[in-house]
C-alpha cells in the first residue's frame, strides 16, 4: 500500500536530500533501509483505515473495546454488561431492561470470550457474542451498530467461562459452569460438594437472528469445574467440547486439592444427538427462570421478558449424548483445529500439549474403548483417541489458535512466550517471547475453519504488564503485543495497552462489516412510544407527580428550552429524540443534579432520562457533545417549585411558549 | 537495520528540506477540508447574479415544468419531517424562511443547498455569506435527492 510506504519513503529521500542538497538528484540506495521494518508494517496514515476489526473482552469491565489493526488504536468501547455512563448504558429508560436478571438490576459483569457469529465455519461479520461470567449471560452485538441488542441469562449455572463459543453456522452457543453448585439451588453444607453440587452444560439458541436467543437445553453433568470449550467444525461438525477440572471434586484449597489427578477431562457432547432426544421427549422439564433481553433498533427500547421452564437431559439417560476425554493436568483451553479433526487441549500445569483425534473419538466409541463410567458418561481410553503430544520445551499452555497453513499457536502463562508447532509433525517450529504471562492469544479467524489471509496477524493479551507503559500508579492497563506471523519466524511488531483485562479477542478483515455500518437512524422509522418527531408536537405532559417531557434537539437547541411547573417530588421524563439525519452527529443531555448520567442521542435515535429535583430553583440542561459553533449555546432551563404549590406548567422555545 | 525513530528523524527532515527547497509538502485528507482561501464572488455580487448561482453539489440543471401538487405535499411532508426545527414557512427562525425563496434563488442553488449543505457553507459565496448572517452552518438531513425536488415543488407553493 503506498501510503504505508510514505514514511519509509520520505526517510529515504530525506537521506537523500542531506547527502545531496537541494536540487540535485541522488542514484537510489537501499542499503541498511532496505529491508521490512516493524514501524512501517503497522502505520496507517492519517485518514487511511486499519485492515481489521479486532474486538477485546474488557474482562472485569464488562465490556467490549474495538481496535484498529496494525495500529492498535482504539476505534470503540461498546458496553455490554456494565453500565457506561458515557453513554448513558444502563441509566437510560430505555437499556435499563438489558441488565435485568432473575437476581435484579445487575449493573456489572466479568465479561470474557468474544465470538464473530459464523456461516459455514467462516466470520460472517453479523453479530459478536460475548459472555458474563458472574451472572451467567450472553449478549449479542451487533455489528451494524456496534451495540449490544440481546442479552439471555442461563439459568442453573454459576460462573459462565467456558462461553459462548458458538457452532459452526451459530446454531448454539454454549455455556458451562466454572462453579458447581446444588442444581437446582438449595441450603446445603459445604462439605456436602460430592454428594450435592453438580454441574450444566448449556446450549443457547437463536444466535442466527435477533430477538429469539433462548436456553435450547441443558444437560446436568457432574460437579466438576467446567473451563473453557470449543465448538467443532468441518468434520467434527455437530460436537462441541469443554474441559474440566477438579474431577477431584474439592470444595476448599482447590488450587492444591483440585490438582491431583494426573488427568481430567474434556468433555465431548454430541448435540445433534441432544436434539434427537429431545425430538423424542427424553428430557426432564424444569420450572427454572431467566431472562431475556432484547433492544429494539426501531423503538430504541429495551424490554426485559421473564422465561420459565428449561429442557434438562441426563446423560444416564441419553447414551451416545457425551463422552469424556482424558486430558492431562487441568486442562484449560480446548481448541479445535480449522479442519475440525484435531482437539488440542492445554494442560496448564502440563509441559506437553494433548492432540486429540476426532475420527479416533468416533472409532473409539464405535469399538466400546471406555475405560470407566461416570455417572453414566463413559471415559474413553486415552491411548485410543490421542492424535499426538506436542512437547514444547514451554510451562503453562493455555490457548491456541491456528493459521490456514497447517500451524498451531500456543500461548505459555508460566514461560510467557508463543510457540508455533506443526499439526502435522507435532514439531515445534518457532517460539517468541510475550511481554509478560500470555493469557489468551487470537490470530483473526484463528477459531474458525478460515484464518484471514491465512493467519497474517497475532495478538498476545498478556496478565502482566510491569515495565512496558509509562508507570500510572499501583494499576497499570494490561498489555497487548501485534505479531506479524506471515513467514516462518514470528516477528513482534507492537506493543499497545487495553482496556479491563482482555480474555480473548475475535479479529475479522475490516472490509466484511465496515460497509454494513448504520449512519444514523430514518426519523420515518423511530417507532418509540415517547418520540417526538417535529418541534410542533413538543410538549410538556403532568401525570400526577410524573411529568413528560416530550423534547427534539438539532444544531444547536432543545425544543423546549425553556420549562415551568415542576415542583419538588416530581419524576421528570425527558423523552429526548434527535432531530438530526447525518452521520456523527449525536447530541447529548445532561441536566444539572441528574442522579444518573449524561443522555447521548444518535441521530433518529429516542432516549428518556429520569429527573428528580431535590429542591426549588431553576436548574441549567445542555447539549454535552460539541456539535456545531453554537454548541455553548445549545442549553435550556427548568424551573422547580415548591412541592406543595401548584404551579402551571408551561414550555416554550423562542416566541413559541404553550400552557 | 536502522531504528524507527531514525526513520522518522529523516522524514521530517525529509519534508523540513522538501519544503525549504519549494516542494509540495503535502496536502491534507478528509472530507472537512479548509475553505479556499480566494473567494472567486463575493456574498453582495454573488446575490446580485443569482440567477447564475446553482451552488456546489450533485444538482446541475432542474426543469421546474408545470406545478405538481402531489409532489409539492409530500415535499411538506418531508419539509414538516426534516426542516421545521429550523426553518419556519414565513418567518426566520434558526434559519431564513423559504417564503418567495424561487424570486432569490435557483433551483438547483436551492436542492443543492439541501443535499450538499457542508460544502456549500465553506465554498459557495452566497451560503457563506447567510452563515455571517445566521451563525450556523445548515444541518444536512439526509434527503435523498427526490426528497429535495418534492421540498423544492413544496417551496413554489410559497411565493
Amino acid at each position: 500500500m503506498k501510503s504505508k510506504n510514505l514514511l519509509f519513503s520520505l526517510a529515504l529521500v530525506g537521506s537523500l536530500f542531506l547527502y545531496t542538497g537541494c536540487g540535485n538528484s541522488g542514484q537510489q540506495s537501499v542499503g541498511a533501509l532496505g529491508s521490512s521494518s516493524a514501524a512501517q508494517k503497522v502505520y496507517v496514515a492519517p485518514g487511511e483505515f486499519d485492515t481489521y476489526y479486532e474486538f477485546f473482552s474488557g474482562g472485569f469491565s464488562g465490556q467490549v473495546t474495538a481496535y484498529g489493526l496494525p495500529s492498535g488504536r482504539l476505534l470503540k468501547t461498546i458496553p455490554v454488561f456494565s453500565l457506561d455512563a458515557e453513554k448513558g448504558y444502563g441509566f437510560n429508560e430505555e437499556t435499563k431492561p438489558m441488565l435485568m436478571t432473575t437476581f435484579g438490576f445487575i449493573p456489572w459483569d466479568d465479561s470474557h470470550h468474544p465470538k464473530l457469529s459464523q456461516t459455514n465455519g467462516v466470520h460472517d461479520g453479523k453479530f459478536l457474542f460475548i459472555n458474563g461470567n458472574n451472572t451467567p449471560r450472553i449478549a449479542r452485538i451487533d455489528l451494524k451498530t456496534f451495540e449490544t441488542t440481546e442479552i439471555v441469562q442461563i439459568p442453573n449455572a454459576a460462573g459462565s467461562h467456558a462461553s459462548p463459543y458458538l457452532t459452526q453456522n451459530s446454531e448454539y452457543l454454549v455455556s458451562s459452569t466454572r462453579f458447581s453448585i446444588p442444581i437446582p439451588q438449595k441450603d446445603v453444607p459445604l462439605d456436602s460438594y460430592k454428594e450435592n453440587f453438580k454441574g450444566t452444560i448449556t446450549f443457547i439458541k437463536g444466535g442466527q437472528e435477533p430477538g429469539n436467543m433462548d436456553i435450547a437445553f441443558q444437560i446436568l453433568v457432574p460437579g466438576f469445574d467446567y473451563d473453557l470449550a470449543s465448538s467443532g467444525k468441518g468434520v467434527s461438525h455437530g460436537w462441541s467440547f469443554f474441559t474440566t477440572y477438579n474431577s477431584e471434586q474439592a470444595h476448599t484449597m482447590k488450587e492444591k486439592n483440585a490438582s491431583q489427578r494426573d488427568k481430567d477431562f474434556i468433555a465431548a457432547v454430541n448435540w445433534k444427538k441432544a436434539e434427537e432426544y429431545l425430538a423424542q421427549g427424553k428430557f426432564q422439564e424444569w420450572p427454572s427462570e431467566y431472562y431475556h433481553n432484547y433492544y429494539d433498533d426501531k423503538t430504541h427500547t429495551a424490554t426485559a421478558d421473564l422465561k420459565k421452564g428449561v429442557k434438562v437431559l441426563i446423560p444416564a439417560e441419553c447414551p451416545g449424548l457425551m463422552y469424556y476425554l482424558p486430558t492431562p493436568k487441568s486442562p484449560h483451553g480446548v481448541d479445535v483445529n480449522p479442519t475440525g479433526e484435531f482437539i488440542v487441549g492445554s494442560g496448564k500445569l502440563s509441559a506437553d500439549l494433548t492432540v486429540h483425534s476426532f475420527s479416533k473419538m468416533i472409532a473409539a466409541i464405535e469399538a466400546n474403548k471406555v475405560d470407566e463410567v461416570i455417572d453414566g458418561i463413559p471415559v474413553l481410553n486415552f491411548e485410543s483417541i490421542l492424535a499426538g503430544t506436542v512437547s514444547s520445551g514451554g510451562l503453562g499452555p493455555l490457548h491456541t489458535e491456528f493459521d490456514g497453513r497447517g500451524n498451531g499457536y500456543t500461548s505459555f502463562f508460566i514461560t510467557s512466550e508463543i510457540v508455533k508447532w506443526s499439526l502435522e509433525t507435532f514439531q515445534v517450529l518457532d517460539r517468541v517471547p510475550a511481554y509478560y504471562s500470555i493469557g489468551h492469544l487470537s490470530i483473526p479467524g484463528g477459531g474458525s475453519m478460515k484464518p484471514w489471509e491465512d493467519g497474517k496477524y497475532m495478538i498476545a493479551m498478556n496478565k502482566i504488564t510491569k515495565d512496558r507503559y509509562l508507570p500510572t500508579g499501583p494499576e497499570l492497563a494490561h498489555s497487548a503485543q501485534l505479531y506479524d506471523i506471515s513467514g516462518d519466524k514470528m516477528e513482534l511488531l507492537l506493543d499497545f495497552p487495553t482496556a479491563g483485562e482482555p480474555h480473548y479477542a475475535q479479529g475479522i478483515l475490516a472490509s466484511v462489516i465496515k460497509d454494513n455500518q448504520v449512519k444514523y437512524f430514518p426519523l420515518e422509522e423511530n417507532q418509540h412510544a415517547h418520540k417526538t418527531l417535529t418541534e410542533a408536537d413538543t410538549k410538556v405532559v403532568r401525570d400526577g407527580n410524573e411529568v413528560h417531557v416530550y423534547a427534539t434537539m438539532i444544531r444547536s437547541h432543545f425544543a423546549p428550552d425553556n420549562i415551568e411547573g415542576i415542583k419538588v417530588g416530581d419524576k421528570v421524563y425527558f423523552h429526548v429524540t434527535n432531530l438530526e439525519q447525518d452521520w456523527d452527529v449525536p447530541h447529548g443531555l445532561a441536566v444539572a443534579g441528574a442522579q444518573n448520567a449524561e443522555l447521548l442521542i444518535m441521530p433518529g435515535q429516542t432516549e428518556t432520562l429520569l429527573w428528580e429535583p431535590l429542591s426549588e430553583g431553576v436548574y441549567p440542561y445542555y447539549c454535552t457533545d460539541f456539535c456545531s459553533a453554537l454548541h455553548q449555546e445549545m442549553q435550556g432551563y427548568i424551573r422547580v417549585s415548591a412541592k406543595n404549590s401548584n404551579p402551571k406548567i408551561k414550555w416554550g422555545l423562542g416566541s413559541e411558549v404553550h400552557e | 537495520m536502522m531504528n524507527s525513530k531514525l526513520i522518522i528523524s529523516f522524514a521530517i527532515a525529509a519534508i523540513a528540506l522538501m519544503s525549504a527547497c519549494g516542494g509540495s509538502s503535502g496536502e491534507s485528507k478528509g472530507k472537512f477540508a479548509p475553505p479556499p482561501m480566494a473567494k472567486p464572488l463575493t456574498y453582495e455580487e454573488a446575490v446580485a447574479d443569482w440567477q447564475n448561482q446553482k451552488g456546489l453539489g450533485p444538482i446541475t440543471s432542474v426543469e421546474l415544468g408545470d406545478f405538481d401538487d402531489v409532489l409539492a405535499k409530500k415535499g411538506e411532508e418531508i419539509y414538516k419531517l426534516k426542516c421545521t426545527a429550523c426553518h419556519m414557512p414565513n418567518e426566520d427562525k434558526v434559519g431564513p424562511a423559504p417564503h418567495g425563496v424561487l424570486k432569490r434563488r435557483t433551483p438547483e442553488w436551492i436542492m443543492n443547498m439541501i443535499l450538499n449543505p457542508e460544502a456549500m457553507a465553506m465554498k459557495d459565496p452566497i451560503a457563506r455569506g447567510l452563515l455571517g448572517k445566521y451563525n450556523t452552518v445548515m444541518a444536512n438531513q439526509g434527503l435523498t435527492q427526490d426528497d429535495a425536488r418534492a421540498v423544492l415543488e413544496y417551496f413554489r407553493t410559497l411565493d
